[in-house]
């Protein structure tokens, strides 16, 4: 740099502009305004809070069967009422957040990872490369997701771990399309020519150009597949190939409590109705988030 | 004289446009046998109306787009077949900045951080070292040290346009392609920008390569002006001989339709006939032909070639 520094020209156009906050007190204030979100979160952070604490928070185990109480409606002693070998629903639910949060939330965030990689050399380098990644895709989207994780099981052997592979593996196809569509918007915007035009890497332009303004799509698919991902891993537990009968889970719950719909319609209700609000919440939670991740909306 | 820094010669691109897997491949000549040289310091400015090829010739310089034909020599190398792996150290060098402020910067991206990219790219300096840097260039452009925490967003379009500036300079280079840079400016930030970018090409002893569309913002900053129709050099000059001497009927028109703010001056106006040809099917022999008043049976089948009528001053048009 040259010594005789100082504004050369002082232009008119500029005004000072307000002071402003470091960047975490403006995002958190930002996404207080939100308060859907907020509400959100907060049931987020609850379901974590008891998933790490229900051991001590269960009135009854949430194994053992009391045969006095089959099906019983809920009542002062059983609060949410109990299943078809009479345990108690509410300390399996509590238990079985713990199952599925954990199930759902691994796999999502490996098949979003995956997903996001793939999506996004498809999606940049194009050619070859893309036609490979993206038809792979496609053959996995032909399938029905609970079929495709019933495949994978299948061929990788039953148990929860597998459970999570299977449901990462057909989350993979969605991100990757998702990722790849964003990446092909971006990739043509000025500023990705600019990049390019200083020198930029592919790999730089890929992770601080273009990966940044995917990040909402991704947000928003990540809190929908939560929900898909709950119920595959359900699903996969009532088929007898991820949780076993004993263990708690909100999803084999439903499915079990779906026999007695007629006679015991509150094992379906609580069951499903936490399903319902934890999708709910993770759904909110990325709106929010997605809003508040972006600098253009105040 | 001294070396030139910029030689192009007879370049030409052709962009493919498909409307369809069965319909026949198109065409489109964006850039027709284009030779100019760019001496250092100077300032060099391609007009032409919108589409006719000059935005595109500015990527041929800067090697973002591949020419299909033609040389372009760069500081005495031939970068035209360079790969992109070889562009990059060059990239130091050659920088540009862009039509549209809003657009050109990354939304998620902080100033000082967008300032830094091309210093990270191309030097070794610490990250102590890339501050310094990025808070005396916000300086010389006319922005705060305080700004380096901001994003693009929070800036209006002028302001946008010097952190433009201030990125393309942190590297230095030699060779500045600004395409179109005070054309989305409102006409009074426009004058600033012109003369903060006059004032650091004597600074910094740069050369620029500027596209315009505009006649009265090339008269204010170009030493010498090429004009373009249609992908084609149609003539080339230094600015005081072209403004008193145009010499080809594209040039005259052109300069006739600036404006001049002064209401009692008459105006002898060159109203063109007819639209701009597609540059999917340019016409036969001279590109103007179709538009040119003085356009004769050899002008429809005849391509004019650029020749020297005096010094320095190119015209491709056989009857001036």
């Amino acid at each position: 740099m040259s010594e005789e520094k100082g504004a050369l020209t002082v232009p008119q156009e500029e005004q000072a502009l307000a002071p402003r906050q470091s960047r975490v007190k403006a995002f958190f204030i930002k996404f207080l305004g939100r308060k859907t979100a907020v509400v959100a979160a907060c049931f987020i952070i609850l379901l974590v809070i008891i998933a790490f604490l229900a051991p001590v928070l269960q009135p009854f185990d949430p194994a053992t069967p009391d045969y006095d109480a089959i099906l019983s409606p809920p009542n002062a002693k059983h609060l949410f009422g109990t299943d078809e070998y009479g345990r108690d629903i509410l300390s399996r639910l509590l238990a079985g957040s713990r199952l599925s949060l954990s199930v759902s939330l691994s796999s999502v965030t490996l098949g979003a990872g995956l997903g996001a990689v793939l999506g996004i050399l498809a999606g940049y380098y194009g050619g070859w490369l893309d036609s490979l990644i993206m038809r792979t895709a496609d053959v996995l989207l032909a399938f029905p997701d609970i079929l495709l994780a019933i495949a994978i099981v299948a061929v990788i052997g039953p148990g929860l771990s597998n459970v999570i592979i299977a449901v990462a593996v057909f989350s993979i196809p969605s991100f990757a399309r998702i990722m790849r569509s964003s990446t092909l918007t971006v990739k043509q915007s000025l500023y990705v020519e600019a990049a390019r035009s200083i020198g930029a890497t592919n790999r730089s332009i890929m992770w601080k150009h273009i990966f940044p303004g995917t990040v909402a799509s991704i947000i928003v698919n990540f809190t929908m597949r939560i929900g898909t991902a709950i119920l595959a891993a359900a699903s996969l537990s009532f088929l007898g190939f991820g949780a076993k009968p004993t263990e708690p889970d909100w999803g084999a719950m439903l499915s079990t409590g779906r026999n007695y719909l007629g006679v015991a319609p509150h094992i379906v209700y609580f069951s499903g109705g936490i399903i319902f609000l934890t999708v709910l919440a993770f759904n909110l939670l990325g709106d929010g988030l997605r809003d508040t991740l972006d600098p253009k909306i105040q | 004289m001294s070396e030139p820094l910029v030689v192009v010669k007879d370049l030409v691109k052709t962009f493919v446009s498909s409307k369809g897997l069965l319909s026949p491949k198109r065409y489109v000549h964006a850039v027709t046998d284009v030779s100019f040289t760019i001496h250092p310091k100077e300032t060099f400015a391609l007009v032409g109306e919108s589409g006719c090829g000059k935005s595109t010739t500015g990527r041929l310089v800067t090697r973002l787009l591949h020419p299909d034909a033609g040389q372009v020599i760069f500081d005495g190398t031939d970068i035209t077949n360079y790969t992109v792996n070889q562009m990059r150290p060059l990239r130091s060098n050659m920088q540009m900045v862009f039509q549209d402020p809003y657009g050109s910067l990354n939304p998620r991206i902080k100033i000082e951080d967008l300032v830094a990219e091309p210093l990270k790219i191309h030097t070794n300096l610490s990250a102590e070292e890339r501050r310094k840097v990025v808070y005396e260039l916000l300086e010389v452009v006319g922005l705060r040290t305080e700004h380096a925490d901001r994003y693009p967003h929070e800036f209006s379009g002028g302001q946008r346009q010097r952190i433009g500036i201030a990125r393309a300079l942190s590297v230095r280079p030699k060779l500045i392609v600004a395409d179109e840079p005070v054309s989305a400016l409102d006409v009074s930030i426009q004058a600033q920008v012109l003369n903060l970018l006059k004032e650091l090409q004597q600074k910094y002893e740069l050369t620029y390569l500027f596209i315009s569309h505009d006649l009265s913002v090339v008269e204010m900053i170009a030493d010498k002006i090429g004009v373009m129709y249609l992908g084609k050099l149609v003539e080339s000059a230094p600015k005081e001989e072209l403004y008193s001497n145009p010499l080809h009927p594209y040039t005259k028109a052109l300069l006739s339709a600036v404006p001049i703010p002064d209401p009692t001056h008459k105006r002898n106006r060159i109203i063109l006939k007819g639209d701009l040809p597609s540059p999917v099917y340019p016409p036969s022999g001279c590109m103007f032909h179709t538009r040119c008043p003085n356009c004769t049976e050899q002008c429809k089948v005849e391509k004019p070639a650029l020749r020297e009528v005096s010094k320095d001053h190119f015209v491709a048009c056989p009857y001036v």
